[in-house]
């Protein structure tokens, strides 16, 4: 994949990436232009360090413990394995606060475990502390990871497989040969943006984190705006996020190699699944995930369970408006993310990468005080919730789409670009008869991440809420901000339900398309 | 705002078209001019007040059948969050009044030159001496850790007591939320220069800091702490809507702090006389009684019918509070013997 020189048809591609880029930095300007001059205290730094540590733990235990449970998806048939598989978008989809709930009722206090230690007689283990945060954002981000990395084990080409097969390849080789070179195409990617995610995580980290000690970057940018109403640092501390997040994206652009398996007929077939110890350890690791998984969402189910009776009015309407925004935010994404995924696998664009991560690494309260600087000279800001709402949800899960659909984008280029070229298949056509087809399934798991993200659009425009346009997470707050708990609980169960079931819907439907 | 989406001469014709086929013009039309006519007030403040479990409605309803306008109650987040729109507002906000900063913000808030001042001097029912030129109260409470007196049968008497013993409580971080804020008023308030001992001894009861108010006592809820920091009016909340009698707040001998909420004109308002009005309506009756079962705190003068029941239940001797000026020199020094304290 050499550097390829500019074409026209490149344009509308680096045009958006241009856009998105202009999108996370123009705010943050209009943020630090307000202020005069950044210092940052040993506080700050401090909040960098431990900002920088629990979200490196997290990306390397969420991505390495990933490996494992994605091949034995990948090599196994067990009756509800699709059913799995469907629930592995779950966690990811639970708003902070219910993820923290449903975690505790496992791990807390109270919890099941420790319920358990204390009847035969061991002493409770705590949960707050940086290995709370770890393990939060691990049942948070551990089921995207697998799920991205069990897409790069369905796509090496069955004719790849064969020949392994053909050839007598023992399962140590058949890892160095096939299954290798496809988790360095991955693996970085999946790191990166795992990485990211928690390196702007907030409720859950100062929830588990136990205290002061664990104060990331975007806790200081709240005191810096809310407290202290000095705009300069808190865009100085956004910057510096920044900063890291493009850090990590270069890595992984440095680190990803293309596997380079070549073009298949597209035949379903899965690798051997080994016998013995090795069927052991795949059994061991579904269990093991499933039994992680389930446990704290069923505590959320139950939460939530005894307040869906009388669910209070407003929820109805607010779950129709956040309806309508994820979807159209999901249309628009999947749309953007495609046309820089495919730029990105014509040619080594750092800067559509860069236009594709960063977006994951801003400050969310940086980025909804910095756009409402912006439009408030032309507009009341409360008039333009709707669509600020849908434009911060495109940016902020374009990244997600964007990984998911790059390595199968760079195998497609690779592998039919040049017939399709040769053909000049272009425009629409192309689109309609090679890319939609070959890319559907992660096109579909894209766009069911994306839907489900933009569900949950609490934060980045709380500036914007005008009366009564308020959305589900909004509600969901406000429940559990007047005493209503059990209200809250069902409202978040809904919210989660509609969540689960937008992705669901988009996830199986790319999945019947691409078989 | 309607002069925003339709322009002039559009909405002179549909006037005029009016007036000659009223029966003809649908209710829809009507009520869309009369909305055109009337004086619009907007009320910048916290997410809960407006919701529909919050004060909100019902003091909308009350106001706008006296003023002849339309009251409009914009949410801007938290109370945390408010004070930092108004600054990011500026002179060009739209909003004419603030309502749900405390005293841990009003001198900040002052110091922004942003508000005008009231002008009234109401006799209200705090337990204390209060008066701001730019502020006005309309409810308050007093912070205290609430429990489950069937778990904890005799709470700690003293923040001494509660650091001795080994009842775990969740707190929320002063750097995000203003109960937060008010616990380290709280205990500056109370013991000064032995501030940072007092935490020092509390660091082991801490179980974890919440980002806000609703997570600390959701947590609470299910368990994860036996204590909660709230107000002394969070257990009325369960009796009077749950008729669970079971949450007690603790009272400490050294007193309790105060969290003061107020309202205050914007200087650039262009409705100065419908800004008095409405906080001069915010005294009366029919906005204070509506106080105690929305937003569960005490009304700034006690409604004719009285409190509901439970208010009286947990009232401590003494009640303290830092001036807004104290308070505000108070906080960078009280956050930095906090984290200390906390960060081992």
């Amino acid at each position: 994949m050499s550097r390829a020189r500019f074409r026209r048809r490149d344009l509308p591609a680096l045009l958006l990436a241009g856009l998105l880029l202009a999108l996370v930095l123009a705010p943050l300007l209009a943020v630090g232009w307000r202020g005069a001059g950044v210092s940052f205290g040993p506080a700050d730094w401090a909040a960098v360090r431990f900002s920088a540590t629990q979200a490196l733990l997290s990306s390397l235990f969420s991505t390495l413990l990933a490996i494992p449970v994605a091949r034995a998806l990948a090599r196994r048939r067990f009756p509800g394995r699709t059913a799995l598989i469907a629930l592995m978008g779950a966690p990811f989809l639970l708003p902070a606060v219910v993820a923290v709930l449903g975690l505790l009722a496992v791990f807390g206090r109270a919890g099941i475990l420790n319920q358990t230690l204390i009847a035969l007689g061991l002493p409770p283990v705590s949960i707050y502390g940086l290995h709370g945060v770890v393990l939060a954002h691990v049942f948070l981000n551990l089921p995207l990871a697998t799920r991205m990395i069990l897409q790069g084990w369905q796509s090496i080409p069955a004719e790849r497989i064969r020949l392994a097969q053909s050839l007598g390849f023992t399962p140590r080789e058949t890892f160095r040969h096939l299954e290798a070179p496809m988790l360095r195409e991955v693996l970085p990617g999946v790191a990166l943006i795992v990485l990211v995610i928690c390196l702007t995580s907030f409720a859950v980290v100062l929830t588990l984190g136990g205290g002061p000690a664990a104060t990331t970057i975007e806790l200081a940018i709240y005191q810096a705006v809310r407290f202290e109403f000095d705009l300069s640092r808190a865009a100085g501390l956004a910057g510096v996020q920044l900063a890291l997040g493009g850090l990590a994206a270069l890595a992984a652009w440095v680190l990803a190699r293309p596997a380079g398996f070549g073009a298949g007929l597209d035949r379903a077939l899965r690798l051997e699944a080994p016998p013995g110890w090795r069927h052991g350890l795949d059994v061991l690791a579904l269990s093991l995930t499933a039994l992680f998984l389930v446990l704290p969402l069923f505590a959320v189910v139950l939460r939530g369970l005894p307040g869906l009776a009388d669910l209070p009015a407003p929820v109805l309407p607010a779950a129709a408006r956040s309806v309508s925004v994820a979807l159209a935010s999901a249309l628009l994404a999947t749309t953007a993310a495609l046309s820089l995924a495919l730029l990105a696998a014509r040619r080594q664009s750092l800067w559509a990468e860069a236009a594709a991560t960063l977006p994951l690494a801003t400050s969310g309260l940086v980025l909804g005080t910095g756009l409402f600087l912006l439009i408030q000279p032309f507009a009341p800001p409360m008039v333009l919730a709707l669509p600020v709402t849908v434009l911060v949800n495109v940016a902020l899960s374009l990244p997600y789409l964007f990984r998911i659909l790059l390595p199968e984008a760079r195998a497609l280029h690779a592998d039919h670009g040049r017939l399709a070229d040769s053909l000049d298949l272009q425009g629409w056509p192309r689109l309609r008869w090679l890319v939609l087809p070959r890319l559907a399934r992660p096109l579909g798991f894209g766009a069911g991440i994306a839907a489900a993200l933009s569900m949950g659009d609490l934060g980045v425009i709380a500036l914007f809420a005008g009366e009564r346009q308020a959305t589900l997470p909004l509600v969901v707050s406000q429940l559990a901000g007047a005493y209503r708990t059990e209200a809250a609980a069902a409202a978040a169960l809904v919210l989660v339900a509609l969540s689960f079931a937008l992705f669901w819907a988009c996830d199986a439907g790319g999945r019947r398309a691409a078989s | 705002m309607h002069g925003f989406l339709h322009p002039r001469p559009f909405r002179r014709n549909m006037e005029k078209d009016m007036q000659r086929h009223l029966l003809a013009a649908g209710l829809l039309t009507i009520a869309n001019a009369a909305l055109a006519e009337t004086p619009v007030l907007t009320v910048l403040t916290y997410d809960s007040f407006t919701s529909d479990w919050g004060p909100g409605p019902a003091i909308e309803k009350a106001f706008e059948a006296t003023c002849g306008c339309d009251l409009r109650l914009v949410p801007a987040g938290d109370g945390a969050a408010l004070l930092a729109r108004v600054q990011l507002e500026g002179a060009g906000s739209e909003a004419d009044v603030v309502l749900g900063l405390d005293t841990s913000l009003t001198a900040a808030a002052a110091a922004t030159g942003l508000f005008a001042p009231h002008g009234l001097t109401p006799a209200t029912d705090l337990p204390v001496d209060f008066a701001d030129p730019l502020f006005l109260p309309y409810d308050w409470g007093w912070f205290a850790f609430v429990h489950d007196r069937t778990r904890v049968p005799e709470p700690p008497t003293s923040f001494a007591a509660l650091a001795a013993s080994d009842l775990k409580i969740v707190i929320q971080d002063p750097r995000s939320s203003t109960p937060g804020l008010g616990l380290l008023m709280w205990v500056k308030a109370a013991h000064g220069d032995r501030a940072a001992e007092i935490w020092t001894g509390l660091a082991d009861n801490v179980v974890t800091v919440t980002p806000g108010w609703s997570e600390a006592y959701g947590l609470f809820l299910e368990g994860e702490a036996d204590m909660v920091l709230s107000y002394t009016t969070s257990p009325a909340y369960h009796l009077i809507a749950e008729g669970d009698d079971s949450k007690a707040a603790a009272l400490f001998e050294e007193g309790h702090y105060m969290q003061i909420e107020v309202a205050g004109k914007l200087a650039a308002t262009d409705q100065p006389e419908l800004a008095d009005r409405f906080l001069a309506f915010m005294l009366t009756d029919a906005f204070q009684s509506a106080i105690p079962r929305t937003n569960w705190m005490y009304p700034a003068v006690t409604p004719a019918a009285g409190l509901p029941e439970g208010f009286d239940a947990f009232r401590p001797a003494t009640s303290l509070l830092l001036t807004p000026a104290e308070a505000q020199a108070a906080r960078d020094p009280a956050l930095a013997e906090w984290q200390a304290a906390l960060a081992r």
